[in-house]
């Protein structure tokens, strides 16, 4: 990604607007990402007592809950920069808004493959129509949909300004897989937050070291992970405007 | 004279009884979605091979996606009108409030899809040998209705302004509407089953608080949607 943010050369840079060199800190939170990244594999892995019953299958969920956590927040965060474009018309704050839905997206999707990967021993399947897995597939459909959105709008103004009225309209399908367990009985998805549901398959008690390790890997999934790939995302999209807006000019000329 | 601003009510008013007007000499809207609503029933029942007992457990998930495919055929073509015709940006030059243009389109596509909803109710009694006439059958297809319609009617501003236009109103309402999908399903068949009114009445409210957020939401942001 760095090769990206050099491309301009210089007499370039003056005429359109330029992302500049790299900030000190997004370099500084890209190694914590990687480095907090590592260790809390590392932790999950080795450091966590293993699971009386479900024994090494059950460290997946460190991974699981986590990334869904993240998700949670980048596309919050996705709230948050739609309705600020809607308000201050900045085209920072959609560029904000797309970067944490993709991010938000990608999480999903690994939250969505470890727990598939946890049900087939545990559940005895890959997916079954339980619905949380229904709402949190769902969730990742209407993103994939978000982005369908913004494909099929040209003028830019209008796709910015659409694609954050959906942005913060699609949030309302992860409040629902948020809560869905706790207002469906019928769910076999266990709670780690409050009780969980009486025909819960796969639950278990949390001892210490296993509670250190779920909240280490909550802040690296929740915090490092999600920022730094913001950042670069953020990036990314400004080089691609900037490149769009040479070509453009580059076809005046 | 007229004043300068005409009041929300009128103005919604107005635009209702144009789109009612034009719906009682055409017949379009309705016509076309009933047809597929009674299409979409009679496939249903032979695709899932309704047998008696079957028929209940699966009506009212059967009811409900019928309406809200109906509604969805509607919607696009109640839009595309407005957008082909040029009498969208007639609307926005006028100097009305963009919440009184939502309120008044959203009021056209309620009633209509609602005596769509009204229709497929009576096939599913008449068809399926289910009553579904009770007060409480009514509420509920109001209820829902109006929650379908509600972010249908914002999406439909949005998805006319794309190059896929019509495709894409399915995709992005769809997963939006789940909630309200899950919601009308669940307290719909515990109304069937003649289940205890405290088992379903919290599905009701449920509905209730998603219709006043979509509504809410609708009028806050239909604004944005559609300035130009």
């Amino acid at each position: 990604m760095g090769v990206l943010t050099q491309a301009a050369p210089g007499k370039m840079k003056e005429k359109i607007g330029s992302t500049g060199g790299r900030p000190v800190l997004l370099t500084v939170i890209s190694i914590i990402a990687v480095v907090s990244f590592v260790a809390a594999m590392a932790m999950s892995l080795f450091y966590a007592g293993t699971d009386v019953t479900q024994g090494h299958v059950q460290r997946i969920f460190y991974t699981h809950v986590s990334s869904f956590a993240g998700a949670f927040v980048v596309l919050g965060a996705a709230v948050i920069g739609g309705g600020m474009y809607l308000w201050k018309r900045d085209v920072k704050w959609d560029t904000f808004a797309l970067a944490g839905i993709e991010v938000g997206f990608v999480l999903s999707l690994v939250n969505l493959f470890t727990g598939m990967v946890w049900a087939r021993p545990i559940w005895n399947t890959w997916w079954t129509w339980d619905p949380r897995l229904t709402s949190a597939a769902i969730m990742v459909l209407t993103y994939a949909a978000y982005f369908m959105l913004r494909a099929g709008i040209e003028n830019p103004d209008t796709r910015r300004r659409i694609a954050s009225v959906y942005g913060m309209l699609a949030f309302s399908t992860v409040v629902v897989t948020f809560i869905i367990i706790r207002i469906r009985p019928d769910t076999i998805h266990p709670a780690v937050i409050g009780a969980s549901p009486q025909n819960a398959e796969g639950g278990f008690e949390l001892t210490s070291s296993m509670l250190a390790t779920l909240s280490f890997a909550m802040v690296v999934w929740s915090v490092f992970v999600p920022w730094a790939l913001m950042w670069w995302r953020i990036r990314l999209e400004n080089v691609s405007e900037r490149v769009n807006a040479l070509r453009a000019k580059a076809l005046e000329d | 004279m007229m004043p300068a601003r005409a009041s929300f009510f009128s103005a919604a008013y107005a635009i209702f009884r144009k789109d009612g007007l034009a719906e009682f000499r055409s017949r379009e809207l309705i016509g076309s979605m009933g047809l597929f609503a009674l299409l979409a029933v009679l496939i249903f029942s032979f695709a899932l091979e309704l047998n008696r007992q079957a028929r209940i457990e699966s009506v009212s998930g059967v009811l409900w996606v019928t309406i809200v495919f109906a509604s969805i055929l509607g919607l696009n073509r109640s839009m595309a009108m407005e957008r082909d015709q040029g009498n969208l940006d007639a609307l926005l030059l006028a100097p009305i409030s963009r919440s009184a243009v939502f309120a008044g389109k959203l009021a056209g596509n309620f009633v209509f899809t609602g005596v769509v909803g009204l229709l497929v109710a009576l096939v599913v009694t008449v068809l399926f040998n289910i009553p579904l006439a009770s007060g409480w059958m009514l509420l509920l297809l109001v209820m829902g209705v109006l929650g379908f319609t509600t972010i249908g009617t914002m999406l439909a501003a949005m998805t006319v302004q794309t190059r896929a236009r019509e495709t894409l109103l399915p995709i992005v309402m769809l997963p939006i509407a789940v909630p309200l999908l899950l919601a009308s399903v669940r307290a719909t068949s515990y109304v069937l089953n003649n289940a205890a009114q405290e088992i379903w009445l919290p599905w009701l409210a449920i509905l209730a608080v998603l219709d006043i957020i979509f509504l809410v939401l609708g009028v806050v942001l239909f604004e944005f949607v559609v300035e130009e």
